[in-house]
């Protein structure tokens, strides 16, 4: 009897922990994952294996050790890390910010134009991050007043937004210095963030200002007046209007840190390596769409972000070493929608939460 | 240049838009919100696609589109009960599915190309849909009966009187004996089917092959024809026509000498802003279905 007590609480704290759930929910997207590439005939331990040499380096074939690996996945996790605190913040509020996209588009359009534009002087690269952060900011924060003070669907509205900031970003691109179809004059040496720990990759500087941000969206949220105000907006707008709080300033305030984010992010990528010329986009990197997911998986929490987003800096790094061994890269991506899906069904488990307590009260008045 | 000349094209872009549109206008006015529109037109075009490579190449004949279209609508059906289920059943968060199934049909659909075609896009089809004598492609006409169709359904028969009434006030509904569970999924699989035809028209029509970027957007933009449509056919039509004739208007600058020496973002940036420019202005009143995106739970009121 005992025993059964024990097992039940265990079960009613896994279904209680955010943080099981979430572990549950990967491990569930990767499940279904695995069963898809059995069904066509590959062979899931080649995709295990791109994982794990893309988290630790070493290849089990021979033994290798390929710290680039590990590298490249920590450069890939900066963007979604950031992306996702552009999803998460607005999120604590009650917003859907599908727009990470677009701002991350408007950092990076900034970023490469104060690169090109400015007279190379040595620390070039902190004023073309300030520049991505300002543009960022201010696209994100169209919504937000959109939002507030005319009450436009965010999610419709933001979308609008990244397909709009993707055609002004090359018309802009175009009138740059030495613009092609496809690229701009390279990039100055000054302009460009340096690399750390791992010179073979792309792991750069950029990690400080990530960790930085990662920070001050916990500082923000948690300690100050107005991420106060913004978590109450989000738990109950209404309650909080009564209260004396001002939606409009949580609401405008939250997408202005999003945007701050999400075109960081489009500097980082941009300046951090992997692009020697200004880049004129042809489509979406998807970092701003996989923030949405990033930010699922991690609760919209700090270190949750920090960690889901590495997750999925590992999955975009083990992509090239799946397509060498025969397994479409896709199947990240597939992953991926997977768990956003079954994050969405989390809902359910309130339903079962309901039942199991539905039952235990029955158990325990029929054995009064 | 006379605008009747580009009658046909404006039609081939604004056709697929509206047929997506209607669908979205039916899961709406049942309570659920279906952002997944995007991702299941691009399931839909890329079953529709690969179907007619496929069939094309086994020799099939012209019958091989009809075929195609069917698998298409079929694949957006089909994936609409992930949707369902989890916005009708599990009372999930109907953003979150919806971006999950998104991003889920980027990834399959690309996915299902590495596995039949090894490469990131299916194969070119020789022959896609062909114009008929007065140069309009087959599905104008297949646009034009949904709308009625859809009509008709909606506010002339039970099933569209029971419908309305569960995204209006399910509890009302619920207590008259309609089950709103089952109006819920067929608006949900409605949307699906249509988004998925939707998809087959756009890549039989306007491309020769499925790629990642043949949807491009189109899907979200249904989804604002039809809150600027004000969820009711006529509205939602006359939105398709000013959002799609926007999207047009970049195909039909080519043709004029003026405009075609511009870069052509300028007309790609115009059906998003026209689509924003139209939510901002017709903001502030509220003409959603009362109930629209919020789960019913019974005997919980």
């Amino acid at each position: 009897m005992k025993a059964k007590d024990e097992n039940r609480t265990f079960i009613d704290k896994l279904l209680d922990s955010d943080v099981a759930i979430s572990i549950l929910v990967v491990m569930l997207g990767f499940l279904v994952g695995t069963l898809l590439i059995l069904l066509v005939g590959r062979n899931p331990a080649d995709m295990f294996s791109s994982i794990t040499e893309s988290m630790f380096g070493v290849a089990k074939r021979n033994g290798d050790w390929n710290f680039r690996y590990v590298g490249e996945t920590l450069a890939y996790s900066m963007p979604y890390i950031l992306c996702g605190l552009a999803m998460g913040l607005p999120a604590r509020v009650g917003l859907f910010n599908i727009g990470a996209e677009g701002q991350y588009i408007m950092g990076m359009t900034a970023a490469q134009t104060v690169a090109l534009l400015v007279t190379p002087f040595p620390g070039l690269w902190f004023f073309c991050l300030i520049a991505a952060i300002i543009a960022g900011s201010l696209w994100g924060g169209i919504v937000g007043i959109l939002k507030a003070k005319f009450n436009v669907s965010e999610v419709v509205a933001t979308i609008m937004l990244n397909y709009i900031a993707l055609y002004t970003s090359r018309l802009w691109g175009f009138t740059l210095p030495g613009a092609t179809t496809y690229n701009t004059a390279p990039l100055p040496l000054e302009s460009k963030l340096t690399k750390f720990l791992i010179p073979t990759s792309n792991f750069n500087t950029g990690i400080f200002f990530v960790l930085l941000m990662v920070a001050i969206y916990y500082f923000v949220l948690n300690k100050t007046k107005l991420g106060y105000s913004m978590r109450a907006t989000g738990y109950n707008k209404y309650a909080a209007k009564c209260s004396g709080i001002s939606t409009v300033r949580s609401v405008t305030a939250s997408m202005l840190f999003a945007g701050a984010f999400a075109g960081l992010a489009g500097a980082i990528v941009l300046l951090g390596g992997a692009f020697p010329k200004g880049r004129i986009i042809t489509g979406m990197d998807n970092y701003g769409f996989m923030g949405i997911a990033v930010s699922l998986v991690g609760n919209n929490t700090a270190i949750g972000n920090l960690l889901a987003g590495v997750l999925f800096g590992i999955l975009k790094q083990s992509q090239s070493l799946m397509q060498s061994r025969n397994i479409p890269k896709e199947i990240t991506y597939i992953i991926q929608g997977l768990i956003v899906v079954f994050i969405s069904l989390r809902s359910g488990l309130e339903i079962v939460k309901q039942k199991r307590l539905t039952k235990k009260l029955r158990e325990e008045a029929l054995s009064k | 240049m006379n605008i009747l000349t580009q009658l046909p094209t404006i039609l081939m872009i604004v056709s697929p838009i509206l047929i997506a549109a209607i669908g979205g206008m039916f899961t709406e006015r049942s309570g659920v919100v279906n952002i997944a529109i995007e991702g299941l037109m691009g399931l839909g075009a890329c079953a529709a696609a690969s179907t007619h490579y496929l069939m094309e190449a086994a020799g099939a004949g012209r019958y091989s589109l009809v075929v195609a279209l069917l698998v298409g609508t079929a694949t957006g059906w089909a994936f609409s009960l992930i949707h369902a289920a989890a916005s009708v059943d599990l009372k999930a968060d109907q953003t979150i599915s919806g971006t999950g199934i998104n991003l889920l049909a980027d990834g399959t659909t690309i996915f299902v190309a590495q596995i039949l075609f090894k490469a990131d896009r299916t194969k070119e089809y020789q022959v896609g849909m062909l114009t008929d004598r007065f140069g309009m492609y087959p599905t104008a006409y297949i646009a034009i009966a949904v709308v009625i169709i859809a009509w008709f359904v909606m506010y002339k028969t039970p099933f569209g009187m029971h419908l309305r009434a569960c995204g209006e006030h399910p509890a009302a509904a619920d207590s008259v004996g309609i089950n709103v569970r089952l109006m819920r999924y067929s608006g949900v699989m409605i949307s699906g089917s249509l988004a998925g035809l939707a998809g087959g028209c756009i890549v039989l029509t306007q491309t020769i092959q499925y790629t990642s970027g043949t949807i491009g957007g189109r899907g979200y933009i249904a989804l604002a024809a039809v809150s600027f449509g004000r969820w009711s056919p006529l509205g939602v039509t006359l939105a398709a026509i000013l959002f799609g004739g926007a999207q047009a208007f970049a195909v039909i600058s080519n043709n004029i000498p003026a405009l075609a020496s511009l870069p052509s973002e300028y007309f790609n940036i115009l059906p998003y802003a026209v689509t924003l420019i139209a939510l901002i202005a017709t903001s502030g009143k509220d003409y959603a279905p009362q109930a629209n995106g919020i789960p019913y739970e019974k005997g919980a009121s």
